[in-house]
């Protein structure tokens, strides 16, 4: 019996991998569960585990090579076992095969979709596109086990095979009539081609650049943020904020003991989310026919790494006191450095922040990460002059933050209303206590 | 050979075991003078005396728990119990003692005995005396519990059950005492544990137990007038359970509704279910559907008495369903 190893959805939005290390050599005995490679995805360095037992007979991609989720990459079959048409049959070319031709889900990938089974492996393959309306549930094709598992054996390709079912489930009739009157379209065989190492190298004497292959975070923020910039109608809303009652807070705070230390970015989180509690109708996620409102929060942070932008969550973060998002964004900042973040870790959010303040950036824009509907952008805190209530001069604490809005969901008085909630607490950081 | 009742079958098989070991009694309620409130037991009083045939007082903890006592010196008792709906005021000598003693005992005393009596619902009898306790009683280690639903499958049963060095459980049913059946009059067993493929067909497998066997039969009989042959999976013991029988079968038909008397939330069906997703998964064209009681205590009213119960249209209805033909 002979298990396939394929390419698994390791994260929620992962389309394809890039396979770090073979931890079991061809040859090695393997138990089901056994960690077989690491994966880079688009977000973190995760472990491919094995789905059956047996030797590690052949690996289909070399150290370094990216293949398609759902790929073949791997056979594990017993020591004797001719595993030669299931090499031929079904491998996919590693590096070359096109992304788009893979997983035709649709443009704006919801975060919390994609499970590992959702794709099916027969649908792997590139194909032209399917000739009749196929059962297709969000990118899945809706068959019965019997029926995917007939199509797999013969090679027919579901995405072109019209289901009679419930739903239009694909059943076995279904199968065998499309196989019976010939329109089955039949998965093409490939070959494992064999894949060029990426490694980057200087040539000498050569030109003053280097070409970098993209890694898989950098890929998908790539991919992820023109999604937003494109199709969000966005606009920007702008405002100072005075800190000076957050500074003497944050100072009283630190005098009775390192317990009590937070950062302005603390402070703001919490403001953040105790204002969206109080304005659900930014809290949201635009679904394309529905906008969903959530009752909780779940704060993105956004947190720069040596390999790009990662949003790790805080969750429930409306129930938390200061302390523990102080202690929670500090200890998910260090493990997105470390890319130890799980992914449901940094899927999930239901409204961003992202702080430019400490890189000295007085103000920006941040783009959304969709499906939400908003994220803040904080500047840095600075001294300014201002005009005092006496008409005097005064030295005040002042930040700057600017909402980027979905205005499909928030319009401009909306947006400011939740920007006024937040100036009071951030104003009057006493307020976040009653 | 000879055709009898499901009611003599349980009577020959008693008296056949009765005569071959003399460590096997029988005691309950009504059985010696009164011949069984539903006749099992009759004219055993008079061929084995009253010794060996003891009527006892309305008192199912306090027999039962004889039994068990019996059975661990080394008696053979089988233990009537008038209803199984009864036999709940004796279930902690069935699940603590019975049960548990050759585990607790350290392997020292074994309980070679038999409850046994009506289960489940006959007619008009109501919410307290209409139940079926097959996944109850399935549910505990240490007691295997047979289900036959016809008479040579109550004689073989029966007798392997006073056979077995176990404390076995043989759940009848008074709408099955009068049916008839063809029944070898020679000694025979019925493997416990063993399923029986009581009817072939390529097209759906019913898997069921049981009083739900006829009910299975009929509707088989039904659907192949309408060109659907199905496979009737009776499981005859429902712990330990014939995995493989179910599964053979349905990796043939490749669909599955399961039949029980009882109630939905964890019966019987929902192991065999899980059985099917478990080693079938990739056999299946179809979700399976259970049949069963709807989940309520059973009316009195005739009207919803009927309603309440798994019968033959919803069995055929579901096999339609999962046929994608209705």
């Amino acid at each position: 019996m002979s298990t396939k190893v394929y390419m698994e959805a390791l994260s929620p939005t992962m389309e394809e991998g890039r396979l770090v290390k073979w931890l079991k050599a061809e040859g090695d005995t393997v138990k089901s569960g056994d960690v077989l490679a690491e994966v880079e995805t688009d977000k973190a360095v995760m472990e491919l585990v094995a789905r059956g037992e047996g030797i590690m007979r052949k690996h289909l991609i070399p150290e370094g090579a990216t293949a398609p989720v759902t790929s073949l990459v791997g056979i594990i079959a017993a020591a004797d076992e001719d595993i030669s048409a299931l090499i031929g049959g079904a491998a996919v070319p590693a590096a070359a095969a096109p992304v788009a031709a893979v997983a035709p889900v649709a443009p704006v990938a919801p975060v919390a979709a994609a499970p590992v089974a959702a794709v099916a492996p027969v649908a792997v393959a590139p194909t032209p596109a399917a000739p009749a309306a196929p059962a297709v549930d969000g990118g899945r094709v809706r068959t019965s086990p019997l029926a995917r598992r007939i199509a797999d054996e013969q090679g027919v390709n579901l995405s072109g095979v019209q289901g009679s079912g419930p739903g239009g489930r694909i059943v076995k009739r279904d199968i065998e009539a499309a196989v019976t009157s010939g329109s089955a379209n039949l998965v093409a065989a490939h070959a494992p081609s064999a894949t060029p190492a990426p490694t980057p190298r200087r040539v000498a004497g050569g030109p003053e650049f280097r070409d970098e292959p993209l890694t898989q975070i950098r890929k998908t923020i790539a991919r992820r943020l023109a999604e937003s910039i494109g199709p969000i109608p966005t606009f920007y809303l702008t405002a100072e904020f005075d800190l000076s009652r957050a500074s003497e807070m944050r100072t009283a705070a630190a005098e009775l003991g390192d317990a009590f230390k937070v950062s302005f970015n603390d402070i703001i989180l919490k403001a953040t989310a105790t204002a969206l509690q109080q304005h659900p109708e930014v809290n949201a996620h635009w679904l394309g026919d529905k906008i969903r409102y959530f009752d909780t929060v779940h704060l993105g942070m956004a947190v720069a790494t040596d390999d790009g932008l990662i949003v790790p969550v805080i969750f429930n973060a409306e129930q938390k006191r200061m302390s523990e998002i102080s202690a929670e964004a500090k200890a998910l900042a260090k493990r997105a450095r470390e890319r130890k973040l799980k992914p449901e870790e940094f899927t999930g959010s239901t409204f961003s922040v992202s702080n430019l303040g400490m890189m000295q950036i007085d103000q920006f824009t941040a783009i959304i990460n969709p499906p939400e509907v908003g994220i803040l952008a904080i500047g840095a805190i600075e001294d300014k002059v201002v005009v005092g209530a006496d008409g005097g001069f005064e030295v005040k604490k002042k930040l700057r933050v600017t909402m980027s809005c979905d205005h499909r969901v928030i319009d401009g008085a909306v947006g400011a209303k939740f920007l006024q909630t937040l100036r009071r607490l951030i104003e009057n950081p006493l307020l976040m206590v009653f | 050979m000879a055709i009898i009742t499901y009611r003599e079958a349980l009577n020959q098989a008693l008296r056949e075991e009765m005569a071959r070991d003399d460590r096997v009694f029988l005691m309950g309620e009504e059985v010696a003078q009164y011949n069984g409130a539903y006749k099992v037991s009759k004219g055993l009083l008079d061929q084995f005396g009253e010794m060996r045939v003891v009527d006892t007082p309305i008192t199912e903890l306090g027999f039962a728990g004889v039994g068990v006592g019996a059975a661990m010196v080394g008696l053979r008792p089988v233990i009537e119990f008038m209803t199984w709906n009864f036999a709940l005021l004796a279930i902690d000598q069935i699940v603590n003692a019975a049960a548990k003693m050759l585990y607790m005992s350290g392997g020292q005393y074994n309980v070679p005995m038999v409850f046994r009596g009506p289960n489940g619902a006959a007619l008009q009898l109501s919410a307290q005396h209409s139940q079926a306790f097959e996944s109850w009683l399935a549910h505990i280690p240490g007691i295997k519990v047979v289900t036959p639903g016809t008479p040579y499958d109550a004689k073989g049963l029966l007798k392997a059950a006073i056979r077995d060095d176990n404390p076995v459980i043989v759940l009848e049913g008074e709408m099955l005492y009068n049916t008839k059946g063809e029944v070898p009059e020679d000694d025979y067993i019925i493997p416990i544990g063993k399923a029986d493929l009581k009817r072939e067909g390529e097209h759906c497998s019913i898997i069921t137990n049981g009083k739900m066997v006829l009910v299975a039969m009929n509707a088989a009989d039904q659907l192949a007038k309408e060109g659907i042959r199905v496979d009737v999976v009776d499981l005859r013991t429902v712990r330990p359970m014939d995995i493989e029988a179910i599964t053979a079968s349905v990796r043939k038909t490749n669909r599955a509704v399961v039949l029980e008397e009882g109630w939905e939330l964890a019966g019987i069906g929902a192991q065999v279910v899980d059985y099917i997703q478990r080693d079938c998964f990739d056999h299946l064209d179809a979700p399976i559907i259970r049949v069963h009681q709807v989940d309520v205590p059973m009316p009195y009213a005739k009207a919803l008495e009927r309603s309440a119960k798994p019968d033959l249209a919803k069995t055929i209805a579901a096999v339609k369903k999962v046929m994608y033909v209705d």
